[in-house]
């Protein structure tokens, strides 16, 4: 910085001692999937079966697109230090909503969308406001709106209502290819989630607010704009889920959502794949490698006609020790 | 041009201002000084958009302002540059800088004219060391003094704030500033400028404004004062200007020593501290003189040599082995902000199971002001704030104490009272190291002073060298 002698910067050389990879969790995650198609390709072969056959990746890819689709919205919200999980509880609603509006008729599967789109945004911004306004921390403010959003769902159905026409069951169940339309959905909302982080002034904000709220806010950043934001795409994303999984049932389910599990799924593959759940650090790529790591772990167990008990142990120990390897990563400055 | 008038702010009913008047042409360097605590953050918060005020009117170029978010105050001109780090470590320079105010269109941020933005700020400010694309994370910080400046300078501001912007500088990056805080008036640009440092003040200020308590004391002319003058109006008694006297009589027994020390950023440290001596550690940024007191504490370990009583391989050993460290960056590593006083100070003692030490007692030996051990540290003055870290270790009662910049953005008179409490726990027995970039305060206090250049020793001078022979020590090639 000046004329006098300084110094080279002493942190170039602590880099190379961080432990993980470069590209950091998002890397590893990726590494670990790798490894455990290789390990199951492995453990297969020597059973004399076929592992990760055409139908097996196809399968993998229509289970994963929803929670999939999920994850996405919920990185968003963990980026930007927030969480919701109100989301299994959208996605039972909104599959209510898309198959009671199009009723079975081709005609109304736009307006149903565009119903959906609304109810799923209506529900975000009210999260949104719920956690800055009323300053209710996240977990609890979701939690009550998902509880809100259920009991109403309680009162009025007791089973599947509705019904989809054939043509939006394309969408769940159609490919192009050995591609499942559903899994380009899933895809698309990825590349758009990942162009909003990196492109726009939006994702810079959500970083930064995660990051340190009050950074962000002496910056000039309307801090709580940017939470309510990453709110609404949250739960517009739970309400893309909700509609695939109409298309996939053919009606609509008020337990479709918590059956599956989305909510504490969606945020175990968001911080599988890196992301900080103190926010501000991680990203898309990282979930989108956490929910086919889940998937292909599934599909392993599912291949080894493993128990369901013994396949919960082994996901939670694989959480546990994947968060624990981020944070050996951390630890360096 | 700034016209603040009647200014007043209490926080949880705690009277913090009152009635502070403040005015400053353009192209003048206004300096804002006082005691810790006397309310010339919260100031120049309300200035920034950051708190708004319970009374008082803020008016720039005649017309009246009200700010209620920070975003208000950067559109109308006023850029501050906050005595506490606000970067986020996560990010790059270049996203940093320009954080809330991304260039592009529709929403998109434009990262090529964001990068090159931040490298042109970069190189106006003679920075070489890093670029845009650097994670902050990585930076030190005085390299993270430098994003700051960049943010500020990025904003094309009518009016700067600089709330102690040479804490975390050493002396000679301290010149680079005074140069461009002249650019800076040169183009009409108001800069308000915080410092205990008085040296500083009167070398950059056109006029000084005095607070106490939260009220205005003066604001004179710089020309008109000098700095036993400026200093009666800050603490409202004289001050003796002198460093306490050292001990004199023959230093006792080893408490602690390397041979041959190393670890990733040290090599062949040889060093001695014996019982009642204080030995300064000299050194540029990035000498090693942190990484130094680390390894002596046991935080980031020697990996190679001999150390006595024993080489520490955790923070937790070296307390047990009698060692101290009142690191540097007190926010980061040495305080739990949200606590109260109390538990601060209680840290280490309760940690190692060290008894019930009186902690009002050794509040007011460090002089904490308030003395209220029950406040959140969080509501404290910055120099308040190292006031507590420091009693944190006078809990235990260490063999060696080192101390990283144990004076940084603490004000004249809390100084002299560290100062002494130094010498008082050396007198007592205790081995003491410290690394300070203040060459005065070093070369006063030291009985001896070790200067560090690139991880290793290059030399060592008695009390009473000057300051260029320990710069000269420094820098050599
Ligand atoms: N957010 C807050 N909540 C409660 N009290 C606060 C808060 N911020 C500041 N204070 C109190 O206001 C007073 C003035 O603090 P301020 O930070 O303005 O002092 P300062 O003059 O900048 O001191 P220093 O030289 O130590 O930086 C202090 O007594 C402090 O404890
Ligand atoms: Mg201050």
């Amino acid at each position: 910085m000046t004329g006098q002698p300084r110094l080279r910067p002493a942190p170039a050389r602590l880099a190379a001692l961080r432990p993980l990879p470069a590209g950091g969790p998002a890397r590893a995650v990726y590494l670990a999937l790798a490894l455990l198609v290789v390990l199951g390709w492995v453990l297969f072969a020597l059973r004399g079966e076929q592992f990760l056959t055409m139908e097996n990746i196809v399968g993998i890819q229509q289970r994963s697109a929803a929670l999939g689709i999920v994850a996405i919205g919920q990185t968003m919200v963990i980026l930007a230090g927030s969480l919701d999980l109100s989301v299994a509880y959208l996605i039972s609603l909104t599959s209510l909503v898309a198959a009671e509006t199009m009723a079975g008729g081709d005609g109304m599967v736009v307006p149903a969308i565009a119903a959906v789109l609304a109810v799923s945004a209506t529900v975000g911004l009210v999260n949104g406001l719920v956690v800055t306004g009323l300053r209710v921390h996240a977990f609890i403010a979701t939690l009550g709106v998902g509880l809100i959003v259920a009991g109403l769902l309680d009162a009025r159905y007791d089973g599947p209502a509705g019904s989809v026409p054939a043509s939006f069951q394309h969408l769940g169940y159609d490919r192009i290819g050995p591609l499942p339309v559903s899994a380009l959905l899933w895809a698309a909302v990825a590349a758009a989630a990942w162009f909003l982080l990196r492109r726009t002034r939006l994702g810079h904000r959500i970083y930064a607010v995660g990051g340190d709220a009050e950074v962000a806010r002496l910056s000039g950043v309307r801090t709580g704009r940017v939470v309510v934001a990453a709110h609404v795409i949250c739960s517009v994303c739970a309400g893309i889920g909700g509609l695939l999984l109409a298309s996939r049932l053919g009606a609509g389910a008020p337990t479709v959502g918590t059956d599956g599990g989305y909510d504490l799924e969606s945020i175990a593959a968001v911080v599988l794949g890196g992301t900080a759940l103190a926010g501000g650090r991680g990203g898309v790529a990282g979930t989108v490698g956490g929910v086919l790591l889940l998937a292909v772990l599934d599909s392993v167990f599912n291949q080894l006609e493993i128990d369901s008990f013994a396949k919960d142990v082994v996901r939670g120990v694989v959480l546990v020790a994947a968060l624990a390897i981020y944070a050996r990563g951390r630890r360096t400055p | 041009m700034l016209k603040m008038t009647g200014i007043g702010k209490s926080f949880q009913g705690v009277r913090v201002l009152s009635g502070v008047d403040l005015e400053a042409a353009a192209g003048e360097v206004h300096a804002v000084v006082g005691e810790n605590g006397a309310g010339k953050s919260t100031l120049m918060k309300i200035l920034a958009g950051v708190h708004s005020p319970d009374e008082g009117t803020i008016e720039i170029d005649g017309r009246p302002v009200t700010f209620g978010h920070p975003i208000e105050a950067q559109r109308s001109g006023v850029a501050i540059i906050h005595q506490e780090f606000n970067l986020l470590p996560e990010r790059t320079v270049a996203q940093n800088v320009f954080l809330g105010r991304e260039p592009g269109r529709w929403g998109l941020v434009d990262r090529a004219a964001m990068e090159s933005a931040t490298a042109e700020l970069l190189h106006s400010l003679g920075e070489e060391t890093f670029g845009p694309g650097d994670l902050v994370r990585r930076l030190s910080v005085a390299q993270q003094q430098v994003v700051e400046i960049a943010k500020a300078l990025s904003l094309n501001a009518r009016i700067v704030v600089m709330d102690e912007p040479t804490a975390a500088l050493a002396e000679h990056e301290v010149g680079l500033l005074y140069a461009l805080v002249r650019r800076l008036t040169a183009r009409g640009i108001t800069v308000l400028y915080i410092s205990h440092r008085l040296r500083e003040v009167f070398e950059l200020a056109d006029r000084i404004t005095v607070l106490k308590d939260g009220s205005r004391v003066a604001t004179e002319a710089a020309a008109g004062l000098d700095t036993a003058a400026l200093v009666r109006l800050m603490v409202g008694r004289e001050l003796d200007a002198h460093f306490p006297a050292r001990a004199g009589g023959p230093p006792g027994e080893v408490v602690l020593s390397v041979r041959g020390g190393g670890n990733a950023r040290l090599r062949d440290i040889d060093l001695e501290v014996r019982a009642g001596e204080i030995v300064g550690l000299a050194g540029l940024q990035g000498s090693g003189r942190t990484e130094l007191a680390k390894a002596l504490f046991g935080a980031e370990p020697f990996t190679t040599g001999e150390m006595r009583p024993r080489r520490p391989r955790s923070a937790r050993e070296g307390i047990a082995a009698g060692i101290g460290l009142v690191t540097e960056d007190r926010k980061a590593e040495g305080l739990l902000l949200g606590q109260r006083v109390r538990d601060n100070a209680l840290l280490v003692a309760r940690a190692t199971g060290g008894g019930r030490p009186a902690v009002e007692k050794l509040l007011e030996r460090v002089r904490l002001s308030p003395p209220r051990p029950e406040l959140e540290v969080r509501t404290l003055s910055g120099g308040n704030q190292q006031k507590v870290v420091l009693a944190k270790w006078m809990t235990v009662a260490p063999r060696v104490l080192l101390f990283d910049e144990p004076t940084r953005g603490v004000d004249v008179g809390a100084k002299a009272a560290i100062h002494d409490l130094m010498r008082e726990l050396a007198r007592d027995g205790t081995g003491i190291l410290m690394i300070s970039s203040e060459l005065p305060e070093l070369i006063g206090m030291s009985d001896r002073v070790i200067v560090l250049r690139d991880g290793r020793i290059a030399g060592e001078l008695p009390a009473g060298a000057t300051e260029e022979a320990v710069m000269h020590l420094a820098a050599a090639s």
